[in-house]
């Protein structure tokens, strides 16, 4: 068991790859009540095709499959898991993004029994026919929910919108269409090709004893056994760098309109610190162009174009990276015209030094303050090693940020072709 | 557990909380008045004004950029209803600098510019910024029209409209359309005095802190009219029996259904049964262990989310579920059956131990958050009724399978909303 040490942050972090290939992390966080664990594969969404364990072929799954399993792997001969966490005073839960799927307990009290049933119950699978068929009913009603969320809509819409080939287009929990083709049998082939502990992060963050729990994680991996290893094959599509369709816009039953700007990255194939830098220098400078102390901001609120709403962020994945700016506005059009506008004049008048440091003083104040949440960490922490990145590395690389690397990002992505906008309206 | 320590000062109560789980401190300020027709527009608004500017940070975007400097402060303000109360929450959550490299003090910092959030707001001519309150107007009319928008929520707040018509609780938190236009920098700054002369405050400090300097800046910064605390009266509401079960349909081009379901209780957080109704809902619909999730979901496969939730200090039990229009009258039988299985005593002991067990664990999680924290503490402001957090983990545990069923049976259906796809057959 390695132990990691973070002085300025005061943390200690353990860590053991298991003789199966599991990576375990364990956070002691002597003063809060409860523990929190994830359990995660590196499988999401836009992994629809691939070769599957055992085969030589690669095949197309059907769209939601990822989600589909994830609700599915709850489900045992002997009942339901989420019946078995809160006997044992737990709460349970699972979600599916585009490159993970995690399952995840919190509990203040029978850590150990908890722990046992989540590593347990994702490393067991039972899947049958008939129960297949029950769940294609409440994910089908899941959809539904989606389809009538406004926001949801038009962030998915942007996202069909940038892409072209790429699967992350595609809605994570697929559709009452694809869902229907999917059977016991292609989620055993899934389970198998993606469930492999060496394709998985146990992270668990809590007032813990770190070697006891370790030592029971061992314990419980060694009791089990898995074909050995072999890497993943993944289809890699090839994406344009431009987007699919410069503007798309959907009528709904709503009464104030939508609208998201989208900027395409270029895939991103760096890891490790670089991948750290590049991500963090983007989010520096969507936060220096649209943060809520910028003149941009200031001066589109006072427009009356944005309120409250108003909200930007970036996702960088390994084989995509897009960000994603806007909100509610009386004027969808005009808000489109002038955050395009901000964004592509950005290189015309340089940043100063100052107002780098003002940001990345603000987004190490916001990263402490996400400290605070053992979600967080476990879900960020399990994020960022995957792609070989530490999540205790943030505030030493946002330190070293220059307004080279700044500007690097810029140029990068800052470009017309690159830039697509959807947009909710109210239907007539 | 958690030691918080109520000093009363200037016109107020402190409550500080010491905890070394954090690294930031956070700063909330509550300010607490009735719930009424003529002031509940008014009190939606002025936070967000408070927050546009202060005398020394006169625009948004200094401001903001102050709180930048102060390494990201967090500032953030909202609004709930709490029973028949109205209360604004001032959020300001700063870093501790125990965890940055540049030492310099943040806390006391962070009391001085909330005090002048709360007390130096910037003016013109004596009264607020008539651009920041115009400002402020739209971006209101937007939040509130917003609410339209997300259907799960608009079912929500439409329900308690039509189920609680004629109480003040019908009012939304966030404020009415129709009286935004109104108002005027001026209507606004008296309202804003008198309310700081006359609101029930209570400032939460929580972090790693120094208690006593900590009490020293806020002594210095913040003072309000009058030595002692002020109590808001609570409005008197007769209790509401029901004489028929309201039904209300409504359409809309969607293509989900939001069915929701108001009870009446009769049991708030001030009633010795409360305890035995916080079981009784995680029997029959908190959790996902719940009576409703396990037949509504995962026997009948009717619906993604089924579950139902307390509105402590008003005694309301909400049932909501999201369905295909056409399972309307199935969906509603199944939640019939699980009400009256409920007051017929058919849960097992199992169920009554399993969820004690999760109302014990979704308290400690609770006070694991700031947040979370001070929600909980801030009960026994709302309330007459004192309740340590002890007690309400002993409280729990005591309840027994007769007190379980008592509640139940006191439990009356009084409207069922149902928001429904323009081609549903109801």
């Amino acid at each position: 068991m390695e132990k990691i040490v973070y002085e300025q942050l005061q943390e200690q972090l353990y860590y053991e790859k298991m003789p199966n290939g599991l990576d375990v992390y364990i956070l002691p966080k002597k003063s809060f009540n409860k523990t929190y664990a994830t359990f995660t594969t590196k499988y999401g969404s836009v992994d629809n095709q691939f070769v599957p364990l055992g085969t030589t072929e690669m095949k197309r799954v059907p769209d939601g499959i990822a989600h589909f399993l994830e609700h599915k792997l709850f489900e045992k001969e002997d009942g339901d898991v989420f019946q078995q966490f809160s006997k044992q005073g737990a709460s349970a839960n699972a979600f599916t993004s585009f490159t993970r799927t995690a399952y995840l307990f919190s509990s203040t009290a029978n850590v150990e029994k908890n722990l046992e049933t989540l590593m347990d119950f994702v490393q067991t699978p039972y899947f049958s026919e008939q129960t297949v068929e029950k769940e294609k009913g409440i994910i089908g009603q899941e959809i539904r929910m989606y389809d009538d969320n406004p926001d949801w809509r038009v962030y998915f819409g942007l996202i069909e919108s940038m892409y072209q080939q790429h699967p992350v287009k595609i809605d994570i929990a697929g559709t009452v269409e694809s869902i229907a083709d999917i059977t016991k049998d292609l989620l055993y082939e899934c389970y198998g090709t993606f469930y492999h502990p060496s394709n998985m992060l146990l992270f668990i963050a809590g007032p813990v004893d770190e070697k006891a729990m370790m030592e029971q994680i061992r314990r419980n991996q060694a009791k089990k056994s898995f074909p050995k290893a072999s890497e993943i094959q993944r289809f890699h599509y090839q994406e344009p760098e431009e987007v699919a369709k410069e503007k798309h816009v959907l009528p709904m039953h709503v009464q104030t309109s939508k609208c998201l700007v989208g900027i395409k990255a270029k895939a991103v194939k760096q890891k490790g610190k670089e991948k750290l830098k590049h991500e963090l220098a983007m989010n520096v400078l969507l936060d220096y162009l649209f943060g809520k102390s910028s003149q941009h901001y200031e001066r589109l609120y006072q427009q009356g174009l944005i309120d409250e709403t108003f909200a930007y962020d970036y996702t960088e994945e390994e084989q995509f990276g897009f960000a994603v700016i806007g909100g509610d506005t009386n004027d969808p059009e005009k808000l489109a015209t002038e955050i395009k506008q901000v964004i592509l004049t950005f290189q015309d008048s340089p940043l100063a030094q100052e107002d780098l440091e003002r940001v990345k003083k603000k987004k190490i104040g916001a990263f402490l303050r996400s400290l605070n949440s053992p979600e967080y960490i476990a879900n960020q922490f399990t994020r960022y090693a995957f792609h070989e990145m530490s999540l205790f590395e943030v505030v030493p690389v946002l330190e070293s940020l220059t307004i080279h690397d700044i500007m690097k990002v810029a140029n990068e992505c800052f470009h017309q072709k690159q830039l697509a906008v959807c947009q909710v309206v109210p239907k007539e | 557990m958690i030691r918080e320590n109520t000093i009363t000062t200037q016109g107020f109560r402190t409550h500080f909380v010491q905890t070394d789980k954090y690294k930031t401190s956070t700063l909330v300020w509550k300010m607490k008045a009735p719930l009424s027709k003529e002031t509940v527009t008014l009190r939606a608004l002025l936070p967000y004004v408070l927050q546009s500017g202060t005398k020394t940070h006169p625009s948004m975007k200094t401001l903001r950029t102050y709180l930048d400097e102060l390494y990201g402060a967090m500032l953030n303000v909202d609004l709930t209803k709490k029973g028949e109360f109205h209360i604004i929450t001032i959020r300001l959550d700063v870093a501790n600098e125990k965890f940055l490299k540049d030492a310099s003090p943040l806390l006391n910092k962070a009391i001085q510019l909330l005090s002048e959030i709360i007390l130096h707001p910037a003016l013109e001519n004596g009264r607020f910024v008539s651009q920041i309150v115009e400002q402020e107007k739209r971006a209101l009319k937007q939040r509130i029209q917003s609410a339209y928008d997300d259907k799960m929520r608009y079912a929500n707040l439409r329900l308690v409209e039509e189920m609680c018509k004629n109480e003040p609780y019908a009012l939304p938190s966030h404020g009415q359309l129709e009286d935004v236009e109104a108002i005027t920098p001026d209507t606004l700054f008296t309202y804003y005095k008198k309310a700081l002369q006359e609101d029930e405050v209570d400032l939460y400090i929580i972090g790693d802190i120094e208690e006593t300097s900590a009490l020293e800046a806020v002594q210095q910064h913040l003072q309000l009219p009058g030595q002692l605390p002020r109590t808001a009266e609570k409005p008197h509401v007769e209790p509401k029996k029901v004489a028929n079960v309201h039904e209300v349909v409504e359409k809309q081009d969607i293509k989900q259904g939001k069915l929701n379901i108001g009870y009446r209780t009769q049991i708030t957080y001030d009633d010795d049964d409360y305890y035995a109704l916080q079981v009784f809902n995680g029997i029959f619909g908190g959790f996902s262990h719940s009576k409703l999730f396990i037949n509504v979901r995962e026997k009948a496969s009717l619906a993604y989310y089924a579950a139902s939730r307390l509105e402590s200090h008003k005694g309301l039990l909400m049932v909501m579920s999201g369905i295909e229009p056409a399972n309307y009258e199935k969906a509603m039988q199944i939640i019939h059956e699980q009400m009256n299985a409920m007051k017929q005593g058919e849960f097992s002991d199992n169920e009554i131990e399993q969820t004690k067990a999760v109302i014990r664990n979704q308290l400690l999680e609770t006070l694991d958050t700031p947040r979370g924290m001070v929600e909980v503490l801030y009960h026994n402001v709302v309330s007459e009724r004192k309740r340590p957090i002890d007690e309400w983990l002993s409280g729990t545990e005591k309840v027994q399978r007769e007190d379980i069923v008592r509640v139940a049976n006191q439990i009356e259906l009084d409207t069922i909303y149902f928001l429904t796809g323009m081609e549903g057959e109801k």
